[in-house]
């Protein structure tokens, strides 16, 4: 083990919240500069937010601080000294912990082997009793709690979230970095988890750093705002002294705010029928059962609901990712099993949640991605021949259209930050006909300019006679979007309500499963 | 045959079999799960295992000691896995070619430098004849335990409890299943990857030594039937647990001691196709247990052939 690293002779750090701050940092990759001299201090004991369109360089910045990345210029200066950190292990020794946009727990492990081997002094022989009682007693002063025996991959999006706030805590950070970590939260999670993060920086244990796109997070948690654009330091100030609207203006310059577009249009026949669906649900255990359901041709119909309770079943069944026990799934009026063929021929349309597992070839190019609907169709026929250039000019077109941030569609996909890789497949799946549009948390990560242009796009959808199918954990998402809410509790179909007459409460309170 | 057991030499002549056949394809999956649990394919091991054989035997001739040559074949084998963890390393290199040239490597060596072993008669490897209280020859036989089968156990055993409840154990479960995961936690993924490609190349070396020390007990260019291949199948059959290899390794070597067992027994006709039993059990086993709708359970998340 090497010792933490600071500067030669100097004294430890002192004990409690850390000081940490950028110097100028710059990040080239290749010929692209996704941050350029960005200065950020993080005074001890302080909430800092750091705010940004998708692409803004975020995600970069951070990584910078926790080596991941080596910064092609600047300093990182860790309680007021220079400090070199070569790799994560080198920040971890230092006290600086980071919870990344992209989940970083080990799936097959469980969640108390995770947090053991997080720990840089886990003994190389594990007592598992004892340890046992040592998480036992930790989760117990903790607010919010998540079971010690289940692997991680059982975990939904949500329960992995927490673990991974609990992980940093549990490992004793004393600068924290968070990158968007309540995308996958419902607003009381969320509120909970930034609360006690927040409790902990007022008793001066730790600092905080936070990506979000969250105006609310911001001025109800943070003390102080940073707002990046096209990777430069564009603004910062006190939370206090700013506005929402101040902080929106910062982050897209002089560019306009999109304003919703009007619904119009009658609802027509039925697109989507299920009678019946039954599935397993991901931990094999359980089952999902959708009684009934039917989303008619310009209707968008929202399905409300806390992640874990089936939602991802549901798609999965619905995209041909997992095969439904029984029941009918009927499209236009015929059965359905979500082969390219059909729903090529009915026009169906999908964005699953965690876009770059589910609907992307990771290592596949941008354009090769953006492809996948329309490689092999040459008008109304087929191709066998591919043609590069069209689809290059395809992908181009999209990726101007959708505003899609990339430094070489050529390279792969999976090295477009996560709002981008959403905006790719929406891009993907909005073109051309679209009779049917099965979407999953659309909105996941994306900036607020973004959040609105996404919107407006699946309710240009419905209005131009599109069946939309919205599972969203984001219930004014829901709300805005929806003409009929349902919420699905434990894996059923709970509550039926058009959108007019939808009520916060009822629907929370059907969220949370109890439905009398 | 003074004791005729009739039918009964069957099951006896299997589980002896089964014992003694097990023991290299044992520590040859034990190797490859080892591997394999850190993300990585070694196919080499067939090689390792041939060279392993080799080496043991030669290292044995020379100085007339078996356990000499068991050391010697672990630390060749030992090299083949660093040589095929440090080339995997490099970016854009893919394990299971990589893999494939180890395997022609390590037998084609292996062939050359044992030439002038093949006529030399080593010492063999202690046996314990656990068959004692016994008068049945048969009984006897079956029961005469070699030293490597039990140390193939206690290796199962270990690596079981090691994998579960030791930081390596963990660290190594971690890389296999996430480098981005590994990685954020400050692991160097592929340092670890070629320590266990290494390790795993050992427990094939000792596989090898096995085959020229015990059984069959000599050195010649025939002695692998493959068992270094079968392997990877095993370790995917046995859901990447050691104790399962134990288990697969042992059904594995009944299997293929179900022909020649007939054959004692006086059974002429149709007992050859009984060799093949150990291929179409696999084949059976692996299919049965196969799903489309779920990945494999207990694969590693980084394993090529699985992601
Ligand atoms: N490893 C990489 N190689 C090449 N380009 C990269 C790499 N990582 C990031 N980029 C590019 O740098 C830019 C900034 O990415 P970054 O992930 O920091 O954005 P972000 O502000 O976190 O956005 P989001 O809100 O969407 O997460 C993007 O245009 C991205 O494509
Ligand atoms: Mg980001």
């Amino acid at each position: 083990m090497r010792p933490p690293v600071t500067a030669i002779g100097a004294d430890p750090l002192p004990p409690g919240a850390l000081e940490v701050e950028t110097v100028g940092m710059t990040m080239r990759f290749g010929s692209f500069t996704a941050l350029e001299d960005v200065s950020i201090r993080v005074a001890p004991g302080t909430f800092h937010a750091l705010l940004g369109e998708n692409g803004a360089g975020k995600s970069t910045l951070v990584k910078c601080i926790m080596g991941f990345y080596h910064a092609t210029a600047g300093q990182l200066m860790v309680g007021r000294r220079e400090a070199e950190i070569a790799d994560p292990r080198d920040a971890r020794a230092l006290g600086m912990g980071m919870v990344y946009q992209h989940f970083t727990l080990v799936p097959s492990l469980t969640v108390a082997e995770n947090l053991v081997i997080s720990r840089a002094d886990a003994p190389v022989v594990i007592d598992w009793a004892k340890e046992r009682a040592g998480l036992e007693a930790f989760m117990a002063a903790m607010p919010f709690r998540v079971p010690l025996d289940q692997p991680v991959a059982r975990l939904a999006a949500g329960e992995k979230q927490k673990l991974e706030i609990l992980k940093q805590l549990y490992l004793g950070s004393r600068f924290l970095i968070l990158d968007e970590p309540t995308s996958v939260l419902t607003p009381d999670e969320a509120d909970e988890v930034l609360g006690h993060v927040r409790g902990l920086c007022e008793a001066g244990e730790i600092s905080v750093l936070m990506i979000t796109h969250k105006f609310r997070e911001v001025t109800a948690f943070a003390d102080e705002v940073s707002v990046l654009r096209r990777g430069r330091l564009v603004g910062q100030g006190h939370v206090a002294d700013l506005s929402h609207a101040q902080m929106a203006a910062m982050m897209i310059g002089a560019e306009k705010e999109q304003r919703p577009v009007a619904r119009s249009g009658l609802r027509g026949a039925p697109m989507l029928e299920l009678r019946g669906v039954k599935a397993a649900d991901r931990s094999g255990l359980k089952e999902i059962a959708v009684e009934s359901l039917t989303v008619h041709a310009g209707e968008i119909v929202g399905i409300a609901g806390i992640s874990g309770n089936g939602q991802m079943e549901l798609m999965e069944v619905l995209t041909g990712q997992r095969a439904a026990r029984g029941g009918e799934i009927r499209v236009q009026g015929v059965p359905y099993g979500a082969t390219r063929a059909e729903a090529q021929s009915h026009a169906v349309r999908y964005l699953p949640e965690e876009p770059l597992r589910n609907a992307c070839a990771p290592r596949m190019s941008v354009i090769e991605n953006i492809a996948f609907r329309s490689f092999d169709r040459n008008g109304a026929g087929r191709r066998f021949w591919l043609s590069a250039n069209e689809m290059r000019a395809a992908a181009r077109d999209l990726i101007g259209a959708f505003k899609v941030k990339v430094a070489d569609p050529d390279g792969p996909i999976a090295a477009l930050s996560g709002g981008n890789v959403q905006r790719a497949v929406l891009a993907r799946e909005l073109t051309g006909e679209v009779k049917l549009l099965v979407i999953s948390n659309p909105c996941f990560g994306l900036d607020f300019a973004a959040v609105s242009e996404i919107r407006a796009r699946i309710v240009a959808a419905r209005n131009a006679g599109a069946a939309v199918l919205l599972m969203s954990e984001d219930l004014d998402e829901v709300l805005e979007l929806s003409d009929r809410v349902l919420v699905m509790s434990e894996g059923r179909i709970t509550y039926e309500v058009p959108a007019a007459e939808a009520k916060i409460a009822e629907i929370g309170h059907y969220m949370g499963g109890h439905a009398a | 045959m003074e004791n005729d057991l009739g039918w009964w030499a069957v099951p006896l002549a299997v589980l002896g079999g089964a014992i003694r056949v097990s023991t290299p394809i044992l520590f040859v999956s034990l190797g490859e799960m080892l591997t394999e649990r850190s993300g990585r394919i070694n196919l080499g091991l067939e090689g390792t295992l041939v060279f392993g054989a080799m080496a043991g035997y030669a290292t044995a001739v020379i100085t007339g000691d078996p356990w000499a040559g068991v050391l010697l074949a672990a630390l060749a084998g030992a090299v083949f896995g660093l040589v095929h963890g440090l080339i995997c390393s490099m970016a854009r290199v893919n394990d299971i070619a990589i893999g494939i040239a180890m395997m022609l490597l390590g037998t084609g060596l292996a062939f050359y430098f044992g030439k002038p072993f093949i006529q030399p008669v080593a010492p063999d490897l202690p046996s314990i004849p656990f068959g004692w209280w016994s008068e049945v020859p048969q009984v006897q036989a079956a029961l005469n335990v070699n030293v490597l089968f039990l140390a193939g156990i206690a290796a199962a055993l270990v690596l079981h409890w090691g994998l579960r409840s030791t930081r390596p154990g963990l660290i190594l479960r971690v890389v296999g299943d996430s480098t981005d995961a590994a990685r954020a936690m400050g692991l160097r993924p592929a340092v670890i990857r070629t320590m266990a490609t290494a390790l795993g190349g050992a427990f094939a070396g000792v596989g090898g030594a096995y085959l020229s020390l015990f059984y069959p007990g000599s050195w010649n260019e025939g002695i692998s039937s493959g068992q270094g291949l079968m392997a990877v199948a095993l370790v995917i059959f046995a859901r990447w647990q050691p104790v399962n290899c134990f288990w697969a390794a042992l059904l594995f070597g009944g299997a293929g001691a179900l022909g020649p067992a007939l054959q004692s027994v006086g059974v002429t006709e149709g007992y050859y196709l009984f060799y093949a039993a150990p291929y179409v059990l696999t084949l059976g086993v692996l299919i049965a247990t196969s799903s489309p709708n779920r990945a494999l359970a207990g694969a590693p998340g980084e394993l090529s052939i699985t992601k």
